[in-house]
């Protein structure tokens, strides 16, 4: 055994939980209150008019009415065409547009955008990320995620894994990635990042992090997002940052394999980005942003460029206006 | 409290104001009984749901029962009288049904939400509903998830329940999730069973070489709707199920038909099932190509709390205070077996809903305060008048 594959044993040990080591909320409660920190909850949207309601209702009864482990609880929203935003008020969230939202910085279309605006508008000391479109939604989507936090001072980010290992013929399946994950991210980590495999799900829409941490990360705002984080933050304090969270079964729309192209084509051109940033690679042409796919009807044959730029936000700690805010 | 006096209008509307801000926490409830699957006989994961609800709310004497009930008690200040609030935890829908409920503006819907989930998730938030009133009850208040109420379950929940606590019931609310409005008072007489016809083997008619089964089922079917045009309305059966499957060619060599006869006057009803066995026994003797029999699972007596009750007018009353129009229905779920026993009970609806046994199930979330209110006030009239119940 290789001694990387040593310290990636090791954490999987140390720093891989399962949700249901963090099942009783009063004493999550006791221990944020004991940890003095505050706990953020920002839902990122764009049209979720099917799911928003449902993970708004479960997450204000469960985590704010009955157990005090979220202080705040907002969706922020990129310009939903259908009701997401009037669910989500009717249900007693705080709904902002991404756009409203520092201003004097433009608005940029993305998850990424709304990921890194939720940094300076809300308050938490740890901010929690989910998803809209959970459709089997349960408390345990951010409570697993914060526990790691309020209990381990050393850890800065938590992230989201699911469906763990299933035995099929032949063997045991090393890992349910998704798609993207397993065929794009795993090798590129496995080339240039080797501990950072150990994160089950690298691209989860599921994580909590310090603020501490978050305002120091560059934020691309598109597919990006989560693959930059995860480079940035080992490239600064080194895998023991890292904890993931099993929480057993996410249900979710499934995307079609085109959409997934379009992902894999966002992540690999963040991917690139940071290699350059870290001189882990020399001499990388500049690319202008095209991802070019083919469709076939008969014996026509069309191209389809789609052009996919991952742009970038700086690190939220360096605007004047976070600094005012947030008191930096 | 008396009946529609401006005291009870005032309660009523204060209740619903303060309950209507438990909004989060019952909806969070309706979602998570819903999204349960709950099916007669494996309502276990939807009884420990309760279970885990009663035991955050600190109920005493939380137990479930060899008959799958889950029961917690919130004790009363002078705990000689014991007043139910039950709620069905089965649904019609199987496991393997998605039970994925969808949220809108003002609704919510999934399988099952209405029945009974709604039911289910009042009786989990009942004592923290209860609180935010700061109500407290002279009774014991036991709130009770029963279980296999629906199809051949039969009321089991229930009847094990009455049959063996050691406690004296009172008076008793069943709770469904919808209609807000409806009020049940009396229970009809029925009778509930399964037709199933065979191939015998020794086919010989054109009838039978041609469509298998669905003949025999067919003139069954015939029979009973002639019944039916001879009884209706007093008495009635009702066809819920034929089934004779086998594909677009080949006659199905088995089949079912599955029926509830339904009526105020038991000795009708009886005499309608004697009817409806002799008829299937005579297709089974007249033929020898098919094997017909009959089987009966389930038997409600005809009860009846009276109208003039004090806990319908009531009920009534109350109604009439929140401007919603009672929907008077005779009951052949859980109040048949309470007011068999005795026990002056009513079954009332939560809120407005669409689509029931449909995998488009809705409810509305608005009017369920008003289902709340309602509840409440019923059960602090059952509460203060217990004598005037007996």
């Amino acid at each position: 055994m290789s001694a990387q594959d040593r310290v990636i044993k090791k954490w999987l040990e140390t720093n891989t939980f399962h949700h249901s080591e963090f099942w009783d909320l009063r004493e999550l409660v006791r221990a944020k209150e004991e940890a003095g920190l505050t706990i953020s909850l920002c839902i990122p949207t764009l049209n979720e008019e099917k799911t928003i309601g449902k993970e708004i209702i479960v997450f204000k009864s469960e985590l704010m009415d009955r157990y005090p482990l979220v202080d705040e609880l907002a969706v922020i929203d990129s310009g939903s065409t259908d009701r997401t935003l009037d669910i989500a008020k009717s249900y007693g969230a705080d709904t902002y547009l991404s756009s409203d939202i520092l201003p004097a910085q433009g608005s940029k279309p993305g998850k990424g955008e709304n990921l890194w605006k939720a940094i300076h508008q809300l308050k938490g000391d740890v901010i929690c990320y989910v998803d809209a479109d959970i459709k089997n939604i349960h408390p345990k989507f951010v409570s697993g995620l914060v526990a790691p936090l309020l209990y381990r001072e050393e850890i800065q980010y938590v992230k989201a894994f699911y469906d763990r290992p299933l035995a099929v013929s032949g063997g045991i399946r090393p890992s349910g990635g998704g798609r993207v994950t397993e065929i794009l991210v795993r090798p590129l980590f496995s080339l240039f990042f080797p501990e950072l495999t150990a994160l089950m799900q690298p691209l989860s829409g599921e994580y909590a992090a310090r603020r501490e941490v978050l305002e120091t990360l560059p934020f691309p705002i598109g597919y990006g997002v989560e693959t930059s984080h995860l480079i940035d933050l080992y490239q600064a304090h080194g895998l023991a940052a890292f904890a993931q969270t099993d929480l057993d079964k996410r249900v979710h729309r499934n995307q079609s394999t085109i959409d997934l192209g379009k992902m894999s084509f966002g992540i690999l051109q963040t991917f690139l980005n940071r290699l350059r940033h870290y001189d882990i690679v020399a001499n990388l042409p500049e690319w202008e942003g095209l991802f070019r796919q083919i469709q076939a009807e008969g014996r026509t044959y069309d191209m389809l460029n789609h052009r996919i730029v991952e742009e970038e936000r700086p690190p939220m700690v360096t605007l004047p206006e976070y600094q005012k805010r947030h008191g930096k | 409290m008396g009946e529609g006096t401006t005291e009870m209008k005032d309660s009523i509307a204060r209740n619903r104001d303060l309950l209507r801000e438990m909004k989060e926490i019952l909806l969070a409830n309706v979602v998570m009984a819903a999204e349960i699957p709950s099916p007669t006989g494996g309502e276990r994961r939807l009884s420990r749901f309760l279970s885990d609800r009663f035991t955050e709310c600190r109920l005493s004497d939380i137990a479930d029962d060899q008959a799958g009930n889950m029961a917690g008690v919130l004790p009363g200040r002078n705990p000689r009288r014991n007043l139910l609030l039950a709620a069905h935890t089965d649904k019609v829908w199987p496991e393997s049904e998605d039970h994925t409920v969808s949220v809108g503006v003002g609704t919510m819907s999934g399988r099952g939400i209405a029945d009974n989930s709604l039911g289910v998730a009042v009786l989990a938030t009942l004592p923290l509903l209860l609180e935010r009133l700061d109500l407290q009850f002279d009774a014991n208040l036991i709130l009770l998830g029963t279980s296999r109420s629906f199809g051949r379950g039969n009321l089991g929940g229930m009847r094990f329940f009455l049959e063996n606590t050691d406690r004296e019931i009172d008076g008793a609310l069943c709770v469904e999730g919808i209609d807000l409005g409806r009020l049940s008072y009396s229970s009809l007489g029925m009778a509930r069973g399964e037709i199933r016809a065979e191939d015998a083997g020794n086919t010989q008619s054109v009838d039978l070489a041609t469509s298998g089964v669905i003949s025999s089922l067919h003139s069954l079917i015939g029979r009973i709707l002639e019944m039916n045009r001879s009884y209706y309305p007093e008495s009635r059966i009702l066809l819920g199920t034929v089934e004779a499957v086998s594909g677009f060619n080949v006659p199905p060599q088995s089949g079912r038909l599955q029926f509830e006869i339904r009526g105020t006057d038991a000795a009708q009803v009886a005499a309608i099932e004697k009817t409806v066995v002799s008829i299937a026994a005579s297709l089974d003797a007249e033929s020898t190509e098919v094997d017909v029999e009959v089987e009966m699972f389930a038997h409600r007596k005809p009860g009846d709390l009276g109208v003039g009750h004090p806990l319908v007018r009531k009920a009534r009353a109350v109604l009439g205070e929140l401007g919603v129009k009672p929907k008077v229905e005779p009951s052949i779920s859980e109040l048949a077996a309470l007011l068999q026993a005795g026990i002056p009970a009513l079954t009332l609806g939560v809120t407005k809903g669409a689509h029931r046994h449909t995998f488009r199930e809705s409810i509305s979330v608005d009017p369920i305060f008003d289902g709340l209110a309602q509840l409440v006030a019923v059960l602090e009239f059952m509460d203060r008048n217990g004598e005037a119940q007996s």
